[in-house]
């Protein structure tokens, strides 16, 4: 089976802050992928490399058969919750939503859906400045998920949901897994990657450490318990 | 809209009309959060009720049109940066969304700086001409009163064009403000101090030549200069004014004078757009 990103020694730095160190990684159609690591070990700046929101220095991605060159059309295949969302001021949730559709040409067929899970009715027509942290949230997970990606990037995706709303987002990754969709996620809560992930990328200090199936995790250190397994990770790694 | 398309294509010869789509799509909703902003419609009105009064009380349609050049010269560049720069930080989420989305870094830049120019120009163009032309205009006036609005519109260009390679330069939104006010204040006032101390202290040259260029290269100046030799009062000037009309008053004077203008206008948006396309969000 072929990936459907492959990234290959990917390198970038920040003035004379080397970020990402020659990092290799696949990720699997139809799997659910986890980049965990340190604060700025480089997760979101790798997630933002294959968004093209930030210009690798050297290395390649490749999204299915092409590599990426700078043409935008790729991202219609991706779906994107960011770390924190802020969206413009002045907009609503329902013009943000009408904007993508009006930019992609495509009426999100999923969103009233999505809208009605999350139980965001009462907010759509709010400015979305006005709305709460989890609220804006939401709204980040519909516009993610309305378009059926191929691939949906989640970027600590459940930081500031509310309890229902973070079942209801880890619901979705489920079903859509199983439809066949693949996913990038990043998250420091160790039982949510125990729960939703099936493959472990673990970045630090801008290499990849540790690649390999959720299980591998746990029988290559003797924890059972994937946070310690992790922690285990990270020791060894540093010793 | 038939800026945008044009815009686009002198950026990207090979774009379809798909893009130049994608392109206007981006500067409606560009447009649309701008538009919500208050400080359009106060910038507006600031101008109507200059206008109106100066009409109403300053005694003429040729006084105040005189007296609206200072105005034109020196709020149109200070509000185009200042507004631009800011609006452009707050922005910053805006763009990030759409650049996660199928949409290139040339055709948002476009859509940003046609989304910003145009409320900045229409609300100068309506609050100023609405009250000139509720009286109407003698045949004598009219010259004038154009080259006002195109001064007003092309200053609008340039210095919200300023704010794009300044505020895509820098993250530091105190910064790039600061960047923003010394780019005014350097064109708009410090400029004209240093000209006028090279033509002091070099009294004794025949320097009407240097003057102009040195004019050239300030688009205020500029303006300023075009504004001015509407009126009679290129006599005020000596020497250097009739060297000034002379010039000006040519059709290769004009000419070379619209073409700086638009080398001014397309600098800081080349400029910009070249950062844009290599920064990281």
């Amino acid at each position: 089976m072929n990936p459907i990103i492959a990234l290959r020694d990917l390198r970038k730095s920040f003035g004379r802050l080397e970020v990402l160190k020659g990092v290799d990684m696949d990720v699997m159609p139809g799997r659910v992928t986890a980049v965990v690591g340190h604060n700025g070990s480089g997760k979101t700046t790798l997630i933002k490399s294959i968004l093209g929101l930030v210009k690798p220095d050297a290395g390649t991605i490749r999204f299915g058969q092409e590599e990426l060159n700078g043409d935008s059309e790729y991202r219609r295949r991706i779906g994107y919750m960011a770390q924190s969302a802020h969206f413009p001021d002045n907009l609503t949730a329902l013009d943000l939503f009408a904007m993508l559709e009006d930019l992609r040409g495509n009426a999100g067929a999923r969103k009233e859906t999505l809208i009605k899970s999350f139980g965001l009715f009462p907010e759509l027509e709010k400015p979305v400045r006005t709305l709460s942290g989890g609220n804006r949230q939401k709204v980040s997970a519909v516009m993610a998920f309305m378009f059926e990606p191929e691939v949906l990037i989640l970027d600590e995706p459940t930081a500031g949901l509310d309890p229902v709303s973070s079942s209801v987002l880890k619901d979705l990754v489920h079903a859509d897994r199983a439809r066949g969709r693949s996913f990038i996620l990043t998250s420091h809560i160790m039982s949510e990657i125990e729960e939703l992930a099936d493959h472990v990328v673990f970045l630090q200090d801008g290499r990849v450490r540790f690649d390999g199936p959720i299980d591998d995790v746990r029988t290559g250190t003797g924890e059972q318990n994937l946070e310690r397994a992790i922690a285990q990770l990270m020791m060894e790694v540093e010793a | 809209m038939s800026r945008s398309i044009t815009l686009s294509r002198i950026f990207a010869s090979t774009e379809s009309t798909a893009t130049s789509n994608a392109t206007l799509k981006l500067a409606k909703y560009e447009l649309r959060d701008v538009m919500r902003s208050r400080w359009i419609l106060l910038y507006g009105l600031f101008f109507l009720g200059l206008t109106e009064a100066l009409l109403r009380f300053g005694g003429g349609t040729t006084h105040a049109l005189i007296s609206l050049i200072n105005v034109v010269l020196l709020i149109v560049p200070l509000v185009g940066i200042v507004f631009g720069t800011m609006y452009l930080y707050s922005a910053r989420e805006f763009v990030e969304l759409l650049l996660s989305q199928p949409v290139n870094r040339r055709q948002l830049y476009v859509g940003l700086y046609v989304g910003l120019v145009g409320p900045l120009t229409a609300a100068f163009l309506v609050g100023t001409a609405v009250p000139f032309l509720a009286r109407g205009l003698t045949a004598g006036d009219l010259s004038a009163f154009l080259s006002l609005l195109g001064a007003g519109t092309f200053l609008t260009l340039i210095f919200v064009g300023f704010a794009f390679p300044i505020s895509i330069g820098s993250d530091e939104r105190v910064r790039g403000l600061g960047l923003a006010l010394a780019t005014w204040l350097g064109l708009s006032v410090v400029y004209d101090g240093f000209v006028l101390f090279i033509l002091q202290a070099a009294a004794n040259y025949p320097l009407e030549g240097a003057a102009l260029v040195m004019t050239m290269l300030n688009p205020v100046d500029l303006a300023r200069s075009l504004l001015l030799l509407q009126f009679d009062v290129a006599a005020l000037m000596g020497y250097t004014g009739a060297v000034f009309e002379q010039f000006f008053g040519s059709a290769f004077g004009t000419a070379t004078a619209l073409a700086v203008l638009v080398v001014w206008t397309a600098l800081p948006f080349g400029i910009g757009m070249a950062r844009f396309r290599k920064k990281d969000f």
